[in-house]
C-alpha cells in the first residue's frame, strides 16, 4: 500500500534553469521593427500593430480610444460592414485596444491567410475615414454602456482610485463620460489618425507557425508606409495625487456588497525594487494562496476573492489591493489587510513559505514560456518598457536570490498604511 | 489531429493520456460526471459548494493548494450544470504530486467544520458579486425559471436560492461525495511532457486501491415539448431596457447541435453578423445584441438578447429580431456566409487546440460524452452542414410556440 501521508520528492522549481527563447528581429525598408517568434504546433499565428497612439498623446479626453475602435468602421473604399466580413470571411479575429501608451491592431489568423488579410490592415491603418454615422452610433451604443457600468460598484472604484493616485489630468487618472462622448468630433479623430497612425510610430510582433515569406509580406504590405520618420513623441504628464487618504462612495443604498480598493503611488519597472517587489507582492496578495486570500477569503470568508497587484503602467506603477466584499464586512476586510501589512513588516517570511512562493513563480514562469504567443507577449513587453535583453534573466535570478530579510525591508519600506488611499464603493 | 491513449483501471477509473513532447509541463485533469443538473431541487448550488470543499484539505493531506504551489504548480476548478471539472498544471518531473493530491481526495475529504463554514460564506459572496450585486444579474435565473418546467436546467450552477447553501450540513456534503466523487464517475486526463507507460504506472500506484463506487445512473426528468409562447415582464433597477429570448434546441450528441452552432453564429457572432449589422449598425434599434447557447449535454437553449437604444420600444426592437429570424427561416443562406461561419470554427479549434490545458480539458470532455475520439472528428460534423440543413432548423428552432421572452424593463 502506498503511504498516502508522505508527499512525492519534488525537484525545486527554483533549480530549473528558465530560458526566454531569443526573438528575431528584421527592419522593414521604411526602419519599422518587426520582433518575431516562430514556434508552435498549430497552423495559427498572431501578429501585432503596436503604434504610439495611447492616451498618453490624446490632446482630450477618448479621443485616441475612440480613433483605434473606429479605424475597423470605414475607409475610403471599404465599409465596415465589407471589412468585418473581410477578417471574418477567413476565420480571423481583428482586434484593437487602446492602452496608456499604445494603442494597438492585432489580428489572430490561421497562417495560410496572412496574405488576403494583411492588405485589409494596411487599407485600416492608412484610409480609415471615420465615418459620421458610425461615429454617432458608436457614441450613442458607448454612451449606454457607461450608463450600466456606472450602476456597478467595481467599476466606480477603478476609476476612482486611479484618480486618486494619478489625478484626473493624466493619461492614468482619466476616464470617460457622457460629457466627453458628446464633446468628440470626427475632425478631431481624422487629425489623431492622421498624427499617430498614417504617421505615426509602430513597431510589429509576430509570434506562431509562420510562413517562410513572411518577412516579404510584411514589407510589401507595410514597408512603404511614411511611418517612424520621427522619434516618439514626447508628452509630459504632471501626476498630481489627491490629498485626502480615505473615502467612503455610496452608489446603491440597497447594495450588498462594497467594491474596496487599497493603492499606493510604486515605480516602474525599471526601478531596482520592482522584481523584489513582485515576490514580496505574491506572498501579500499575489496568487490564491496568499496572505490577504488565506485570511480573508479561506478563514473569515468575507470575500469570493481578494488580490494585490503591481499596475502595467509604462512611466509610473501603483500597488493595489483589489477585493468586493459583504458590506457589512468591508471596514473588517480593510483592517485585516494593513493587519497582514503589519505581519509582513514586523515578522520574516518562514523559510518554506519563501520556497513555495518562489517555487509557485518560477513554475509558473515555465508554464507562460509555453507557445509562441506568451513568449512574443513577454518580448512585447521587455521591448516595449526598454528593459533589456537581459531583463528576463536578471528577474529570474533575483526571485531564486531573494532572503526574507529582503522582502521584510521591503514590506517596511512599501507596505506603510499611510501611504496608501483607501477606498469602498458600495 | 490530437493524439491520445486511453485505458481503464480495474475500478472504472477511465484514463486518457495525451503526450506533447514540446513542453517541460504537465497537465493533470479530473472530471467529475457531476453537475449542478444532478441536484435535488430543494438543496441546489451543491455540485459548486462542493468543488470549494475540493480544496478544504483530504483525508490524509491537510492541504491541497499548498504542495501543489510547492512544487510549481497552479490549478483550479469550475462546475457547470453538466459536470465538474479539476485541473492543474505544474512542472512535468513533479507531476507525481499532481497524482497524490487528486487520488487523495478522491479517496476521501476531510470533511471538516470550519471548511464548510467558510465556504458556505464564499460561496454567498460569489453569489453576491455575481448575481444580486450585478444589473441584469438576475437575468439567467428568471429565465431558466420560464424556459424549463422539469428538467434540472431550471436552476443556475450557483443555485436557485442562497438558503439551500446556507443551510447545507455537513451529513449532506458526505452523501454528495460518496455517491459522485468515485473512480466509476470520473475521468482522469495526463497530458504534456509525460509518456504512456509513466502514466500508466502512476495511476496504478495512486488511483487503483480507491473503491470503485457505484456508477451513478443518471435519470433525469426530461423536458417536454413546448407548444405555446411564454412571456415574463420584469421591471428592474437597471438603466436600460433589454430584450431576451430563448429556444429549445437539440441536445450536445445530436447532429442539429452542430447546425444550431453555426446557426447562432450567422445570426449573432462578429460584427458582420445579421443581428449586429442589421439591428445595431443600420436600424439602431439596439446598442447590442447576441445571439449564443452554452453548449450544454442535455437540450439547451438558443438564446437572442439585446440592449435597446434609448427611446426604442420593445415592441419595435421584438418585431425587428423577429423580422430577421423570417428572414433565416424563408431564404436560404448563401454558401458564402456559410463558408464564413464554418472558416471561423476552423480557426477557434485551432487557438483552443494551442493551450495543453485546453486540449486536456477537451479530451475528459468528449470522453465524458461517451467518445473520445470525438476530439478530431467535430470539424467535419461542421463541414457537413448545408444552407438547407440552416433553413430546416431555424424554421424548427424558431417556431412561436417553442419560444421563451422576458422584457426587462429598466426602473423599478
Amino acid at each position: 500500500m502506498v503511504n498516502r501521508k508522505l508527499a512525492p520528492q519534488i525537484k525545486d522549481a527554483i533549480d530549473y534553469t528558465l530560458e526566454l527563447k531569443p526573438c528575431q528581429k528584421f527592419l522593414l525598408d521604411n526602419n519599422v521593427p518587426v520582433y518575431t517568434i516562430n514556434a508552435g504546433a498549430e497552423d495559427v499565428l498572431q501578429l501585432e500593430l503596436v503604434f504610439h497612439a495611447g492616451t498618453w498623446y490624446e490632446p482630450v479626453n477618448l479621443l485616441a480610444a475612440s480613433t483605434n475602435h473606429l479605424l475597423k468602421n470605414g475607409t475610403t473604399s471599404s465599409s465596415a460592414f465589407a471589412i468585418n466580413e473581410h477578417f471574418e470571411y477567413y476565420g480571423s479575429y481583428l482586434n484593437r485596444n487602446c492602452y496608456s501608451e499604445t494603442a494597438t491592431v492585432n489580428l489572430h489568423s490561421l497562417t495560410r491567410h496572412l496574405n488576403e488579410l494583411l492588405p485589409m490592415i494596411r487599407e485600416i491603418i492608412t484610409t480609415s475615414v471615420f465615418p459620421q454615422d458610425e461615429l454617432d452610433i458608436y457614441r450613442q451604443n458607448m454612451k449606454q454602456k457607461l450608463e450600466v457600468n456606472l450602476s456597478k460598484c467595481d467599476f466606480i472604484a477603478n476609476r476612482l482610485i486611479d484618480e486618486y493616485l494619478y489625478g484626473f489630468d493624466h493619461p492614468y487618472g482619466r476616464y470617460s463620460s457622457e460629457a466627453a462622448y458628446n464633446a468628440l468630433h470626427r475632425e478631431q479623430l481624422e487629425s489623431y489618425f492622421r498624427d499617430y497612425y498614417i504617421n505615426g510610430h509602430c513597431v510589429i510582433f509576430v509570434g506562431g507557425k509562420l510562413p517562410a515569406d513572411i518577412i516579404t509580406q510584411l514589407n510589401k504590405n507595410f514597408g512603404d508606409l511614411p511611418l517612424n520618420r520621427n522619434a516618439v513623441p514626447e508628452a509630459e504628464h504632471k501626476i498630481i495625487p489627491a490629498v485626502n487618504h480615505k473615502y467612503r462612495i455610496s452608489n446603491d443604498s440597497k447594495g450588498v456588497q462594497g467594491a474596496i480598493r487599497i493603492a499606493s503611488d510604486f515605480p516602474n519597472r525599471h526601478h531596482p525594487d520592482f522584481t523584489k517587489a513582485q515576490v514580496l507582492n505574491t506572498i501579500f496578495g499575489g496568487y490564491f494562496g496568499s496572505r490577504l486570500s488565506g485570511n480573508i477569503r479561506e478563514d473569515k470568508g468575507y470575500t469570493y476573492g481578494i488580490y494585490s497587484y503591481l499596475q502595467n503602467h509604462v512611466q509610473r506603477s501603483a500597488w493595489m489591493i483589489s477585493t468586493e466584499a459583504g458590506t457589512e464586512v468591508c471596514e473588517a476586510t480593510i483592517t485585516e489587510v494593513y493587519r497582514e501589512m503589519e505581519r509582513l513588516r514586523n515578522e520574516p517570511v518562514g523559510d518554506d513559505e519563501l520556497l513555495l512562493v518562489k517555487n509557485y513563480l518560477i513554475g509558473t514562469l515555465l508554464g507562460d514560456l509555453d507557445g509562441p504567443f506568451h513568449i512574443i507577449g513577454r518580448w512585447k513587453s521587455i521591448l516595449l518598457n526598454e528593459l533589456g535583453d537581459d531583463y528576463f534573466d536578471k528577474s529570474v535570478a533575483t526571485i531564486k536570490s531573494i532572503t526574507s530579510e529582503d522582502i521584510q525591508s521591503l514590506a517596511n519600506k512599501y507596505l506603510q498604511p499611510e501611504k496608501f488611499y483607501e477606498l469602498v464603493v458600495v | 489531429m490530437i493524439h491520445f491513449e486511453q485505458f481503464v483501471l480495474q475500478n472504472g477509473l477511465k484514463v486518457i493520456v495525451h503526450e506533447d513532447h514540446s513542453t517541460p509541463m504537465a497537465v493533470v485533469d479530473v472530471m467529475y460526471d457531476v453537475g449542478a443538473r444532478d441536484e435535488d431541487p430543494g438543496r441546489t448550488g451543491f455540485a459548486h459548494l462542493f468543488e470549494h470543499l475540493m480544496f478544504g484539505g483530504s483525508v490524509n493531506i491537510p492541504t491541497y493548494d499548498e504542495p501543489l504551489q510547492a512544487a510549481g504548480g497552479e490549478n483550479n476548478a469550475y462546475t457547470t450544470n453538466d459536470l465538474t471539472n479539476y485541473y492543474c498544471q505544474l512542472p512535468a518531473e513533479n507531476i507525481e504530486t499532481a497524482f497524490w493530491l487528486e487520488s487523495d481526495r478522491m479517496l476521501s475529504l476531510a470533511f471538516g467544520d470550519k471548511s464548510l463554514e467558510v465556504q458556505r460564506k464564499v460561496v454567498s459572496e460569489e453569489f453576491k458579486e455575481h448575481y444580486l450585486n450585478k444589473p441584469y444579474g438576475d437575468v439567467w435565473h428568471k429565465m431558466r425559471n420560464l424556459a424549463y418546467t422539469t428538467h434540472p436546467y431550471k436552476w443556475m450552477t450557483i443555485g436557485a436560492e442562497l438558503s439551500h447553501i446556507e443551510n447545507a450540513s455537513l451529513n449532506d456534503v458526505k452523501q454528495f461525495f460518496f455517491k459522485h466523487y468515485t473512480p466509476a464517475n470520473a475521468i482522469l486526463v495526463v497530458a504534456g511532457q509525460v509518456t504512456t507507460g509513466q502514466v500508466k504506472e502512476l495511476a496504478e500506484k495512486w488511483f487503483a486501491d480507491i473503491p470503485s463506487g457505484n456508477k451513478y445512473i443518471r435519470n433525469l426528468p426530461q423536458e417536454p415539448k413546448q407548444h405555446t409562447a411564454r412571456l415574463l415582464e420584469v421591471h428592474a433597477k437597471v438603466p436600460i431596457d433589454a430584450i431576451y429570448k430563448c429556444w429549445h434546441i437539440s441536445p450536445r450528441l445530436d447532429q442539429r447541435y452542430y447546425i444550431t452552432d453555426l446557426l447562432s453564429e450567422i445570426l449573432g457572432g462578429g460584427a458582420s453578423s445579421r443581428l449586429y449589422q442589421s439591428l445595431v449598425k443600420e436600424k439602431q434599434l439596439f446598442s447590442n445584441i447576441e445571439c449564443y447557447h452554452f453548449g450544454t449535454i442535455d437540450a439547451g437553449v438558443l438564446t437572442i438578447d439585446g440592449k435597446l437604444v434609448k427611446g426604442v420600444s420593445m415592441h419595435d426592437a421584438e418585431a425587428a429580431i423577429e423580422e430577421e429570424l423570417e428572414k433565416i427561416k424563408s431564404t436560404a443562406i448563401e454558401e458564402k456566409e456559410l463558408e464564413k461561419v464554418k472558416n471561423k470554427t476552423e480557426s477557434l479549434i485551432a487557438f483552443e487546440d494551442m493551450s495543453l490545458m485546453n486540449r486536456a480539458n477537451s479530451l475528459a470532455f468528449y470522453t465524458l460524452l461517451g467518445d473520445t475520439s470525438m476530439i478530431n472528428k467535430e470539424l467535419q460534423k461542421y463541414q457537413s452542414v448545408t444552407p438547407a440543413d440552416i433553413k430546416k432548423e431555424a424554421i424548427s428552432i424558431f417556431d412561436p410556440g417553442n419560444s421563451n421572452t422576458m422584457y426587462y424593463y429598466a426602473g423599478n
